[in-house]
This record gives C-alpha cells, structure tokens and sequence, in this order.
C-alpha cells in the first residue's frame, strides 16, 4: 500500500472557490462512498467478480477526485484483474476505501 | 452552445456542470444518469453538444450514439482510455477526456467543439437519411400469405375491423390482414387518419362528403359515432 493520502486539491482546483460545489461534492462523496464500499464488500462475498469490477470503476473516479494518482493506477490494474477472474488486490483496495472513508469523515 | 450531460455518476455529472460554468459559454440544458432518458430528451430537442460518458451500465454512451439518427458533437468523457480508438469510428465525436478532467484540457475540448464542422459527406447522408426517414413514414408493410407487401400509406382510403382481421382498402385494391384496428392506428399518422367509429378509421383528405352521422369516402358511407363526430369537424376546414 503506498503513502500517499487523501485530498481536496481537484476539487478546490475545479471549484475557483465556489464554496456551494465544494459542498456538493463532498455530500455527494460521503453519501455515496459508504453505500458502494458495501456494495462490493456484498458482491466480494458473493465473489461477482464482473460486478465487483463495476463497483471498482464506479469507485476508481471518486479515488481520482480525491488526488490519489498512484491508487488509481492500482485501482485500474485490480479492475482489469478482476475481470480476469482474480482478485489479488482486495486487501490493498480495501485498505484503500478504508483510508478514503477516514478522510471523508473528518473533511 | 448548449449542450446535455450524460453520466450515470452524480460526481461526474456535478464536474462537467461546473466545468461548463467556469468555461462560460456554455449553457447546460439538462444532466441524465441514464442513455435511455436522454435519448426521449434527444428525440425531441435540438442539442449542440452532448458530454457523453461511455461506461454506463445497461447502455453504453456508444450504444446511444448508434440508437441517434444525426447526433449532434459529442464530447466523450470516460475513465477508460482504452475506448479511444472506437471513438475516432464516429465523425460526431469531436474529443476524448479523461477522467479526472482539469480545466484547461476542459476548455480546449470546447473550443474543439465550436470549430468543429460536419462533413459534407455527413451532412449530404444525414439529408438523405431525413428523406429516407420521410419516405419511410409514407409506407407500410403487411403481412399477407407469408408475403410482405408494401401499401403507401396516403393511398389507404378507409381501414375497416373485421373480427380477428382488418380491411385496408386503398384507391386500387383491398387488402385483409390478420391485425387489430388498434395496431395499425398506432402506424398511420394522426394527421392524416381518424377513427370515426369503433370499426372504421379513415383517411381525412379522402373525404367527399359529410352528412349527420356517416362521411362518403369515394364510394363507400362510413358512419361516424357520436363520441368521434366533434373531433372530425375539429379536423376539417370548415368555412
């Protein structure tokens, strides 16, 4: 797992200190993290490895707003994987989400 | 320019609006989280300029280009870079961009947009295709013994239910097919066709005359019944 962590730089970047889309994005990304975080612990369960790999896609943009450049490298790599039929980078992403998650409660 | 998004991810949906904002040209008509919903949305405005995602689940940006007659200019934004080579298949699609998109690479995709001219190949096929289309809407197809024949639609004077059958009879020949009045309603135009009676539909600009509850179309009296009889008067120029 690498260092880097979590933040808002894209977001002040793209907002030009709109204060109001600043807000909604970060509503929209604490609403919606944790319903897809379990949505793949679901379908990881189930092992769905196609819907899984949906849920990663849908997740990896999120990973990209919030500056996380090398994870989504990794992210794109687990999707691929996954599509292949294997899963070798669960533990990784799930540390990712976990460490997603923590930033988006305390921002 | 006025332009659609269309993205199944509300994150992106809320970028590309504020990214349109920042650019300032552009006016934003409406945002879709699905294809499908923007392709009623398509079918009934004029667009400009579409932001289209292509990974959507049950249909794909791609799909919807295809389901378009003349799409308008597209601006693809995906986050998979492995669709670019498709994208250079479509003449309307003017830029690819990669999520997480930045405002400058943003603002050179619009400009992209604006200078952007179709083909005249393009504009001479989507002419055609309008004519095509247009032809098309003038004909109808039914089935008789296995056999597909081909009616002009203009030329049908009445269609009249016959039980499990229908009559169509057009200027030079009557035809039986094995439908619904129902059915063929829905194909002929409603500006051109009325149902006057529970079994009879006819064609307005065949009409001779008309007397209290029944018009002459050439030579047969359709009756008319009471509940239809003030949508026809509504229909014919009346002096």
């Amino acid at each position: 797992m690498n260092s880097e962590q979590p933040n808002l730089n894209y977001i002040k970047e793209l907002s030009g200190g709109d204060q109001e889309f600043e807000e909604k994005m970060l509503s929209i990304l604490k609403s919606e993290l944790p319903e897809e975080i379990d949505t793949y612990k679901n379908h990881v369960e189930k092992q769905e490895f196609k819907q899984i790999a949906e849920i990663v896609h849908k997740i990896k943009h999120k990973i990209s707003i919030l500056g996380l450049e090398k994870s989504y490298e990794s992210a794109v790599a687990y999707e691929k994987e996954l599509l292949e039929g294997d899963m070798k980078g669960h533990t990784d992403f799930l540390e990712l989400l976990t460490k997603m998650s923590n930033f988006l409660g305390n921002a | 320019m006025n332009c659609l998004i269309i993205d199944d991810e509300s994150t992106a949906r809320t970028i590309v609006n504020q990214l349109c904002k920042s650019e300032g040209s552009l006016t934003v008509l409406e945002e879709f989280s699905n294809a499908l919903q923007a392709i009623k949305y398509l079918n009934q405005n004029e667009v400009d300029l579409i932001f289209l995602d292509i990974h959507m689940p049950d249909f794909t940006g791609f799909d919807l280009i295809q389901t378009l007659k003349n799409p308008p200019r597209i601006i693809l934004t995906t986050s998979d870079q492995k669709f670019a080579i498709d994208a250079f298949e479509y003449e309307c699609i003017v830029d690819y961009l990669v999520k997480p998109i930045t405002l400058p690479r943003f603002v050179k995709a619009v400009e992209k947009a604006k200078k952007f001219t179709f083909s005249e190949a393009t504009q001479n096929n989507s002419n055609a295709t309008k004519e095509e289309a247009k032809e098309e809407d003038q004909q109808l197809y039914i089935n008789i013994d296995r056999r597909l024949i081909k009616i002009e639609i203009p030329s049908i004077n009445i269609v009249e239910a016959k039980g499990d059958y229908i009559l169509i009879k057009t200027k030079d020949k009557n035809y039986t097919v094995h439908s619904t009045l129902k059915k063929i309603e829905e194909k002929l135009p409603n500006d051109l066709f009325l149902k006057v009676h529970r079994s009879y539909i006819i064609n307005l600009k065949k009409i001779v005359d008309i007397e209290d509850n029944s018009v002459l179309i050439e030579k047969d009296v359709i009756p008319v019944s009471s509940s239809n009889r003030s949508e026809l008067m509504k229909r014919l120029n009346l002096l």
